[in-house]
């Protein structure tokens, strides 16, 4: 190995450790016992009669299950993640499809004005957009939680860069086959941006499981509390705080994105490899 | 199946730049017509006209008699085969050549058996089942025939399909879309700037200038009377060589710029004495030495281009003009030789208006 290799892993691992410290010192904090974090005493090493935590915060049981089993959580962020990752996906291809491929009177002024509110994020709008979400009756309620996170220019932008790279000749050859706009869409333009959607899908549930404060003005309704709210209510808010359930559902609020991120990652290397022609 | 292609007036200008300027064609059924000229010239324009992927200006389209105009391009029934072949990525050889029969709602039978017999025809059945990254330029090509012919359409359209390939894989594809396409014997329309391609392809060759088809004829007549000077430039390699002259008082001759009358062997042109004109003639009728009959011009021989059964040589006359030669015996030894231009061999052009000139 030549001195640069060994500096570059070296380099490399220093990243690696940087990032990784934290994530463990977590782990090693959730399996500690409660009396002794609250005081500040904190090993490096996990504790083995520690790790029953998890099934306590999952199920909800134990000294300071005040905000209920963790599962629940989970299954409220992992839907609401998917819906709007998913509802980002469905409204960007099609504002992007008709951004792109279609002649239509303002047609620059609609991208324009999609691209605009990239500067107007939920946290900007928050005021407007409750009162609007409360005046459709929406509030404590699934949709509430996700149709004002749905829309998004991002995804728009890079389904339109994908779709202008698509060679004029291949619309053309497909109208001549016979293939109407929904065809293509279908069969050419969906498939030939998988990559595009496989990576926007990652990083779409990740800001969707990441959001913290539109879940937590939208919804009162316990049943419909996200993760990311739950571990915040969990610290202090009357009395003693469990730093261990804290940090053990922090670990298991880790667990999806990640599985997400390996699942598609597999998907979009794929899609990388087979795109080059 | 197939189908006599009309044009009347086809106009295109996009914003206020003409492109096609009222061209009339007529393709009879089974004819390979050649559409060539320059880049820009509106020949993919007017190709594009005929699919349908655009709308004429004015003018009229019409198949067998039928006005489709209007018509969108599915519903044309024509198949096109384009210069990056176009096809689709992520499908394989198979699905490229049957998406356009799924979509008219062929059966699964059908369909396999008509892609089976274009895959046979092509050479393409062991590679049905391949991804287009997955194949060579030439097998691209052909695939992309393929999706063409499957649909056995009433009008074939081929814009510049052999350009992105190499010299020799050119040469055989050519031959290749020459042969299916007479023995499918669909009506055709070819688009290439290549003049060879356009030579050998044709049955009809329309030579395209800025969005005018300036002379519409067989490929043969085109190269031995050009109906304008723009067309006699333009076919032909080397270049038909073209002299400045003036037309001298009775119309029987052309006087070259240096002094040298050259009679004409076909009968007098009508205009005015001194007319400025353009005398061309082809670097195969070019001679060196040869008989007395017609006078002879001294010349330096600039450069000589050997090709083994003939050589180019590219001489200098005495007043600077340049001539091309195409000689196929023995070329000269010496650099100074003399050459003459047999008179049944010029070609006479009005050299403001570019029009050929003709006895009469």
């Amino acid at each position: 190995m030549t001195p640069s290799r060994l500096l570059t892993h070296g380099m490399l691992l220093v990243g690696v450790l940087l990032f990784f410290l934290p994530v463990w010192l977590v782990f090693a904090a959730s399996t500690q016992d409660a009396s002794a974090l609250s005081r500040g005493e904190i090993s490096i090493l996990p504790r083995l009669e520690g790790f029953g935590i998890y099934w306590q915060v999952l199920t909800g049981t134990g000294a300071g299950a005040q905000q209920g089993a963790v599962w629940r959580m989970l299954g409220v962020s992992f839907a609401m993640a998917l819906a709007i990752a998913g509802g980002k996906l469905v409204v960007s291809v099609l504002a992007a499809y008709a951004v792109a491929f279609f002649r239509f009177p303002l047609r620059l002024v609609c991208f324009w004005v999609i691209f605009l509110t990239l500067m107007l994020p939920v946290e900007v709008r928050i005021m407007p957009t409750f009162e609007l979400v409360a005046d459709f009756g929406l509030i404590d309620s699934f949709g509430g939680l996700v149709l004002p996170l749905v829309a998004s220019a991002t995804a728009t932008l890079l389904y339109r860069q994908t779709f202008l790279l698509l060679p004029d000749e291949l619309v053309e050859a497909a109208r001549m086959d016979g293939a109407g706009p929904l065809r293509f869409l279908r069969d050419m333009a969906l498939p030939l941006s998988a990559t595009n959607t496989a990576a926007l899908f990652v990083i779409l549930f990740v800001y969707g499981w990441n959001q913290y404060l539109w879940p937590l003005i939208a919804v009162t309704d316990t049943n419909l509390q996200t993760i990311m709210v739950g571990i915040v209510r969990m610290i202090g808010t009357e009395g003693q705080t469990y730093w261990n359930r804290v940090m053990a559902t922090a670990m298991l609020a880790l667990v999806p994105p990640v599985l997400v991120v390996l699942v598609m990652q597999r998907w979009f290397v794929k899609g990388l490899a087979e795109g080059s022609t | 199946m197939s189908a006599r292609l009309e044009l009347e007036g086809l106009s295109k200008a996009f914003g206020r730049t003409g492109v096609l300027h009222a061209v009339d064609l007529c393709a009879e059924p089974g004819d390979m017509v050649v559409i060539v000229g320059a880049s820009g010239c509106g020949k993919s324009t007017l190709l594009r006209l005929v699919a349908g992927l655009e709308t004429p200006s004015a003018g009229r389209v019409r198949l067998d008699g039928r006005d489709i105009t209007p018509l969108d391009p599915a519903s044309r029934d024509m198949a096109m085969v384009f210069q990056n072949y176009a096809l689709y990525p992520h499908m394989s050889v198979f699905d490229n050549m049957a998406y356009g029969l799924r979509l008219r709602g062929l059966s699964r039978a059908q369909i396999s058996d008509k892609v089976g017999k274009a895959a046979d025809m092509l050479g393409l059945g062991a590679l049905l089942s391949r991804k287009p990254r997955q194949l060579s330029g030439g097998q691209r090509q052909r695939v992309a025939m393929g999706r063409a012919i499957v649909r056995e359409p009433r009008l074939f359209l081929f814009d510049e399909p052999l350009s992105n390939l190499d010299a020799k894989l050119r040469l055989a594809m050519r031959v290749e879309i020459r042969r299916l396409q007479k023995s499918l014997g669909t009506t055709s329309l070819y688009v290439t700037h290549d003049q060879v391609e356009a030579m050998t392809l044709a049955d009809r060759l329309v030579v395209m200038e800025e969005g005018r088809a300036v002379q519409v004829a067989p490929p043969l007549e085109i190269y031995r009377r050009p109906a304008t000077l723009y067309v006699a430039g333009f076919m032909g390699a080397p270049p038909m060589n073209l002299l400045s002259a003036t037309l001298v008082a009775d119309g029987t001759a052309a006087r070259l710029e240096g002094g040298m009358v050259l009679p004409f062997a076909d009968g007098r042109r009508s205009g005015a004495d001194g007319l400025a004109l353009m005398v061309g003639i082809r670097p195969e009728h070019v001679e060196v030495g040869g008989e007395r009959s017609s006078p002879a011009l001294p010349a330096q021989v600039e450069l000589r281009e050997p090709l083994g059964a003939e050589t180019i040589l590219i001489c200098r006359l005495t007043g600077g003009e340049m001539v091309s030669l195409r000689l196929t015996g023995e070329p000269p030894e010496t650099d100074r030789i003399e050459i003459r231009l047999p008179a049944r061999h010029l070609h006479v052009f009005d050299a403001a208006s570019g029009l050929r000139l003709d006895p009469g």
